[in-house]
């Protein structure tokens, strides 16, 4: 039988060994799994570089949506606008249910070199009660278009979108 | 009429809940024996208000009574039946009510089955209690009354979300809030006995049933949950990691690790102020797994529409009800002393390793799960914690847990010697490392490593009961009648333990799933995971609210018939929206899972194939995990021979207060 004053520090060790080894994980998992939240304006003003993964969030922009067939697999491309800007969308697999022109999506990708086009390899469509991501609202809010206070948000495609189109749709979907 | 009698049932819940705060917490003080009686009949008082508020909300819903915002809002006349009475509880007022019915139904519970526990205390328990679901209440009819009217009322609801109308949405938030709001029995107690300054074995004894009954329904509630995103998703996903997900497992992992520190406190007296603080901990945690979804700070797939008034006020209330509990351990825990002493390697031991790992991994989804509001609120910046991190933080520290699991059973009370116990377990090392390295041979590391683990838990879980029935060692048919005779907590125990192993079979199986994506027309066909998927039609249908397109998937494995899938698109005409009804095959080992996620103009239709190895394992462990708390809990001791407090030391009561 030990002491009392020997049982507490096996404890400490213990839970020294266990908190230390909990937090050296974290700090290695932190670094690798992160990802920054960016609306389309703020893609534009950050450049973030090619390949890094980041969460593209904002209104799929109405009458962008081209669905096709690539090597028998679905692939769909769209703009992602948050009413400053709009970037450009490709995604291949299958889109969640919930995803519809004018609706708030969260995709998560990179981009390709120069800016040219978002290569999202998940589409995340909200399936709350209220269809937008509150990320897409704070995007939406920051960018003055609209403020959930005041109503649902206007259709996609009356939107004032100024930013020219980057690629050339081939509609044989 | 009926809406404004619940409303009015709410109020006098209110009231109720206020009076049997105050009446139970002070009431000991007065030493008369009638006040003591009254805060049981408050309590059940209090839960007779809101099942009759909570009746006249589904009433509401039933009859499509569209002066109700909470009706018009969430159903429609086209709804059936079944889902207008789910919707109900599918929203926020709704769901916030089956909240406080739940917690009252707590008190309820304690007021008739509680007569084996000192009055006083009882009464402080209830008064705790009482407290806590005033606060709630005060919420509820404030800013969040579900029976708020509209006029004029629209001539139809805006209907149900389409996919919240599927029975997993009947069974999945009631039984989670059960498991949620039944810790606040053991955060009661903990909180009684702080003021009565008292814990000894008894107050171990009186707690773990009911923290036992929480976890069941908390273990049962969140695999419903998974498996609900499993079949409704459409993907095959069981476990997002997300923050709705995690503030589920949070209490769960701390419930885990009270239902095991209470056994200590009951059996050896020691460990007490440690699981005075579980119990705290765990209602907080199951608080803020209510709460801070609804309060819109951690945002989700889940979330219900969150408004910013109501945050600000749950806020408040959470910080009152954690902080306060918090505040009084820390005054009151020097007060309690422990007794039972111990040796690191021994069953209190592997106990506490079990809840220093348990609490650590709590502690790490706590982290990854607050840190993006932590920094929006901080810098401004919008981020999140993906899936990666959970797995690879959380993953390593399942090891040593699993690791131990098999040997803490087989290890005394008080002092042992690890020799002996690895002695009884060589079977399960022998089968886990055969496991491991055929896996590995095959290339599957992560897969290895989990299912070698998952090996070990389920024949140490399997040892644990030999040793028990003595196998083997005595004559067969004296095994058999041991079997009958040993404690039902025992037999508990090991399901417990295999169930868990059951899980981890099914989540590291899972590793090795295939899938696929493609797009076919009817005659054409795909290969996946050996089998040969070939569209054979697509059909429309109707449904009672939703039109329907139907494909007919045949499956078959060299030539022969396997199994047809039928997986659907649906449109729901309400409310404009598709969803995908998953097809799911099982047969106990391996499912066939095939969605219909689209369909093009040519007449293709796009396809997701899944094989999913071991995966109904998950939720057969789960529900096993969950079988043994029930069978645990049908204990002799709980169930017969009132526990009696040691007479020896001074008597309990109100001189402490």
């Amino acid at each position: 039988m030990m002491s009392r004053k020997q049982r507490r520090l096996w404890l400490v060790i213990a839970c020294g060994i266990g908190v230390s080894s909990a937090t050296a994980l974290m700090l290695v998992a932190f670094r690798s799994s992160l990802s920054f939240f960016l609306s389309p304006n703020e893609v534009l003003v950050k450049h973030p570089s090619p390949g890094m993964v980041f969460r593209l969030g904002g209104v799929v922009q109405a009458d962008t949506v081209v669905m096709g067939t690539r090597d028998n697999k679905p692939y769909t491309t769209f703009r992602i606008t948050d009413g400053q800007a709009s970037i450009p969308v490709v995604y291949t697999g299958i889109l969640p249910g919930l995803f519809r022109q004018g609706q708030g999506v969260v995709t998560i990708g990179a981009m390709t070199k120069g800016d040219r086009e978002f290569v999202a390899d998940t589409v995340l469509a909200k399936h709350g009660a209220s269809y937008m991501p509150a990320d897409v609202e704070q995007a939406l809010r920051k960018a003055g278009k609209w403020n959930p206070k005041f109503g649902p948000a206007p259709n996609a495609a009356t939107w004032d979108d100024k930013s020219p189109r980057t690629i050339e749709a081939d509609n044989n979907g | 009429m009926i809406p404004a009698l619940g409303h009015f049932a709410i109020a006098l819940a209110l009231a109720l809940a206020v009076a049997q705060a105050v009446i139970g917490l002070f009431g000991p003080m007065l030493r008369d024996r009638l006040v003591l009686r009254a805060a049981p009949a408050l309590a059940i008082s209090q839960f007779l208000m809101l099942a009759a508020a909570f009746a006249a909300l589904v009433w509401a819903g039933v009859v499509s009574d569209f002066t109700v915002r909470n009706v018009a809002e969430f159903s429609s006349s086209t709804t059936p039946l079944f889902y207008r009475v789910t919707g109900t509880w599918g929203n926020h007022d709704g769901s916030m009510l089956l909240w406080c019915l739940i917690l009252s139904l707590c008190g309820a519970t304690v007021g008739v089955f509680g007569n084996n526990i000192p009055s006083s205390l009882r009464s402080r328990v209830l008064g705790v209690l009482g407290l806590v679901s005033g606060g709630f209440l005060l919420f509820t009819i404030m800013v969040s009354d579900p029976f708020r009217r509209i006029w004029p009322p629209p001539l139809h609801g805006a209907g149900v979300n389409p996919i919240l109308q599927d029975p997993g949405l009947a069974v999945h938030p009631p039984i989670l809030y059960v498991g949620y709001v039944g810790f606040s029995i053991a955060f009661a107690f903990a909180v009684a006995a702080l003021i009565e300054g008292r814990v000894d074995a008894a107050w171990g004894r009186w707690v773990r049933p009911w923290t036992l009954v929480s976890w069941v329904f908390l273990t049962c509630g969140i695999c419903f949950g998974s498996l609900w995103s499993y079949y409704t998703l459409g993907w095959g996903g069981f476990w997002f990691w997300d923050p709705v997900e995690n503030v589920a497992l949070l209490p769960w992992l701390t419930g885990t690790a009270l239902i095991h520190s209470a056994i200590v406190v009951e059996k050896r007296e020691a460990l007490k102020t440690w699981t005075v603080l579980l119990a705290i901990v765990t209602f907080s945690l199951s608080l803020c797994g209510t709460f801070l979804v609804r309060s819109g700070l951690l945002n989700s797939v889940h979330a219900f529409a969150a408004s910013p008034n109501q945050g600000l006020f749950i806020l408040t209330l959470l910080a009152i009800t954690i902080g306060g509990s918090l505040l009084l351990f820390a005054v009151r825990a020097p007060v309690l002393s422990a007794t039972g002493m111990f040796a690191p390697v021994s069953r209190e031991g592997a106990l506490i390793l079990n809840n220093v790992f348990l609490c650590i991994i709590a502690a790490v989804v706590f982290t990854g799960t607050m840190y993006p509001p932590f920094v929006d609120l901080a810098f401004g910046m919008q981020l999140s914690v993906g899936a990666p991190f959970y797995d690879q933080a959380v993953l390593p520290l399942t090891a040593p847990l699993i690791l131990a699991m098999a040997v803490g059973p087989m290890l005394p009370w008080k002092r042992g010697a690890i020799g002996p116990a690895l002695a009884k377990l060589w079977y399960g090392a022998v089968a886990a490392l055969i496991v491991f390295g055929f896996l590995m041979f095959k290339g599957h590391f992560i897969a290895a490593l989990g299912l070698a683990g998952a090996t070990w838990v389920i024949i140490g879980a399997f040892i644990d009961l030999a040793e028990r029935v003595r196998l083997f060692r005595v004559p067969f048919g004296q095994s058999l009648s041991r079997l009958t005779t040993i404690p039902r907590a025992a037999v508990g125990a090991v399901m417990g333990h295999l169930g868990f192993g059951i899980v981890v079979l099914g989540i590291a199986g899972m590793t090795l799933r295939v899938h696929t994506v493609t797009v076919l027309h009817p005659g054409q066909s795909v290969d996946l995971g050996g089998f040969n998927w070939k569209l054979e039609s697509i059909v429309p249908a109707t449904g009672p609210n939703y039109a329907a397109r139907l494909a007919t998937i045949k499956v078959t494995r060299h030539g022969k018939l396997v199994m047809m899938l039928h997986p659907e698109r649906r449109f729901f005409t309400a409310e404009k929206v598709k969803t995908v009804a998953a097809a799911i095959q099982t047969n106990g080992v391996r499912d066939m899972f095939a969605t219909f996620a689209g369909e093009d103009n040519t007449g293709g239709g796009e396809f997701r194939f899944n094989v999913h190895p071991f995966a109904p394992e998950i939720w057969l462990g789960g529900f096993i995990m969950a079988l043994g708390g029930a069978i645990s809990l049908s204990d002799r001791r709980f169930r017969v021979g009132a526990p009696a407090r040691a007479k020896a030391r001074k008597p309990a009561g109100s001189a402490t207060v």
